[in-house]
């Protein structure tokens, strides 16, 4: 069984049909892809994965266990929403990271609110993500210190830290600078491999192609092809899918 | 002469900074709970908070002062005329005058709480929805959100709007004196209808410049301390 499962999501906003009937099947450890013109959905999707959008129908479950069904009525209780957002982690296109706090504060915040760990383990913790990120040297800088790139790093760190099932990227690299997009994208190709599975929206088709285990292309709220990067980039079923592959790859 | 005008000029100033303290101990707390009123998702709150601003905003502090110090008694009698008695005539009959110092810090209380609370407001809408959405996905409470991290950011952005407002406050209190209340300017002017004495008058700038001065200086040390982080 696949560890996320999404089936049938749908979401609309007041008359507009966003999502309309999303399945998504993702094994522990893959990588997916996420590709789709802007206005196809993929925000609001992730959205509705890290329950800051509730969807309207559909389910979505992550290991087997049911997280969102839309046929039940809407979870009220605050302490189970924040349980089940818990499986799930969201890396923004814009970092929202938090300026008054330097970078291991930002990635421990959430752990020392948490309690769950001593404070010195949970230091020790933020010091390693920041290692893997890259940013040993950043502990104690603020985020107007840091280059975007860098910043975003730091996002990633903090999203790790509650070791989520599914770490989803919005778009992580679309508010850099051309030439601050690959130290990020090695981060995240760095983080490959059994322990996390990722849900990564984006633009650049070299990531997706060379990283993405499944490729998913979205169109007017639907999945209009999934299919591993080989399939979907070498021999696209759909013509939307071959129309916009020729246009990104255009340019 | 002097030292005689400065002893009672010093009184005067007592009750100036009485007033001052009192009203910021109150008004800080107070604006902050109207704020979420007038921020509220629901419109029983909302609009009756959002009126309630307009009003003490959109009227003279001067007459907000008299209506208070004044109202009650008013009331009380027009109450204790009424035939019908009941719960309610009863209840506002026993109104009476209170006593004026009470009734400055109320008016002042109210009026500020306004004042800040819309400060504060514009101060907690301009943080972007992002920085709770950072916090949502990181399993964050609503609580946990608004005092671990949105706080402090409204807390550096309202500093510069919220030094202004409390230096005008230091130069409102002026405005007890219109019922009667022995505040700094009171006292000054008793020199003009006692001795013919203009100058006193003119002595309590020093009081109020020095004490603006003060606020200035540990404004200006606030918005250092928190001048470590942008945004
Ligand atoms: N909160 C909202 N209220 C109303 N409409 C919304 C809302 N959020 C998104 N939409 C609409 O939903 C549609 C899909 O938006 P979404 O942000 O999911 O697209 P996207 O695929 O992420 O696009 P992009 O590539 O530009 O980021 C858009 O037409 C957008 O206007
Ligand atoms: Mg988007």
């Amino acid at each position: 069984m696949a560890l996320l499962e999404v089936r049938g999501l749908c979401k609309s906003f007041g008359h507009t049909e966003v999502l309309r009937g999303i399945d998504l099947d993702l094994d522990c450890g893959e990588v997916m892809a996420i590709l789709g013109s802007s206005g196809s959905g993929k925000t609001t999707l992730l959205r509705c994965l890290n329950f800051l959008e509730v969807a309207d129908r559909g389910t979505i479950s992550v290991g087997g266990e049911m997280l969102f069904d839309g046929s039940l009525p809407a979870e009220r209780n605050l302490k189970e929403v924040r349980k089940k957002r818990l499986h799930f982690g969201l890396v923004f296109q814009s970092f929202n990271l938090f300026p008054q706090y330097n970078c291991l504060d930002n990635v421990t915040l959430a752990l020392n609110l948490q309690k769950k760990q001593s404070p010195d383990e949970i230091n020790d913790i933020g010091m390693k993500l920041l290692d893997r990120v890259g940013l040993a040297d950043k502990v104690g800088s603020y985020p107007w210190q840091l280059s975007g790139g860098q910043q975003q790093r730091v996002a990633i760190a903090r999203a790790l830290a509650l070791s989520p099932d599914v770490l989803c990227f919005d778009e992580p690299t679309s508010a850099l600078d051309p030439e601050l997009t690959g130290e990020v994208l090695k981060v995240i190709r760095g983080l490959k491999g059994k322990d996390n599975t990722m849900v990564v929206v984006t633009h650049e088709m070299e990531f997706a192609r060379n990283v993405a285990d499944k490729i998913v292309f979205m169109s007017d709220g639907v999945v209009e092809e999934t299919g591993t990067p080989e399939e979907v980039f070498g021999n696209p079923k759909s013509p939307k899918t071959a129309a916009f592959l020729s246009k990104v790859i255009e340019r | 002469m002097f030292i005689t005008v400065t002893q009672s000029l010093m009184e005067g100033f007592g009750v100036s900074v009485q007033i001052f303290g009192l009203t910021l101990l109150f008004a800080l707390p107070l604006g902050l709970v109207i704020s979420f009123g007038s921020m509220s998702r629901f419109k029983v709150i909302k609009i009756p908070v959002k009126v309630f601003v307009w009003i003490i905003r959109g009227t003279p502090l001067m007459l907000q002062l008299i209506a208070i110090f004044y109202g009650p008694g008013i009331i009380g009698k027009w109450a204790q005329q009424i035939e019908a008695r009941n719960f309610l005539t009863d209840f506002l009959s026993s109104w009476a005058v209170i006593d004026r110092f009470t009734a400055v810090i109320i008016a002042f209380i109210i009026n500020y709480a306004c004042y800040f609370s819309e400060i504060y407001r514009g101060g907690i809408e301009s943080i972007s929805r992002g920085q709770y959405e950072a916090g949502q996905v990181l399993g964050m409470t609503k609580p946990q959100i608004f005092f671990r991290i949105i706080l402090l950011q409204v807390v550096k952005r309202i500093v510069p709007p919220m030094s202004n407002e409390i230096i005008t406050l230091v130069k409102d209190t002026s405005l007890a004196r219109t019922i009667a209340v022995y505040e700094l300017i009171w006292n000054a002017q008793e020199f003009i209808k006692s001795k013919g004495l203009l100058w006193p008058l003119f002595y309590t700038a020093a009081f109020y410049l020095l004490f603006c001065g003060i606020l200035t200086l540990l404004f200006n040390f606030i918005e250092k301390k928190l001048d470590y982080f942008k945004g």
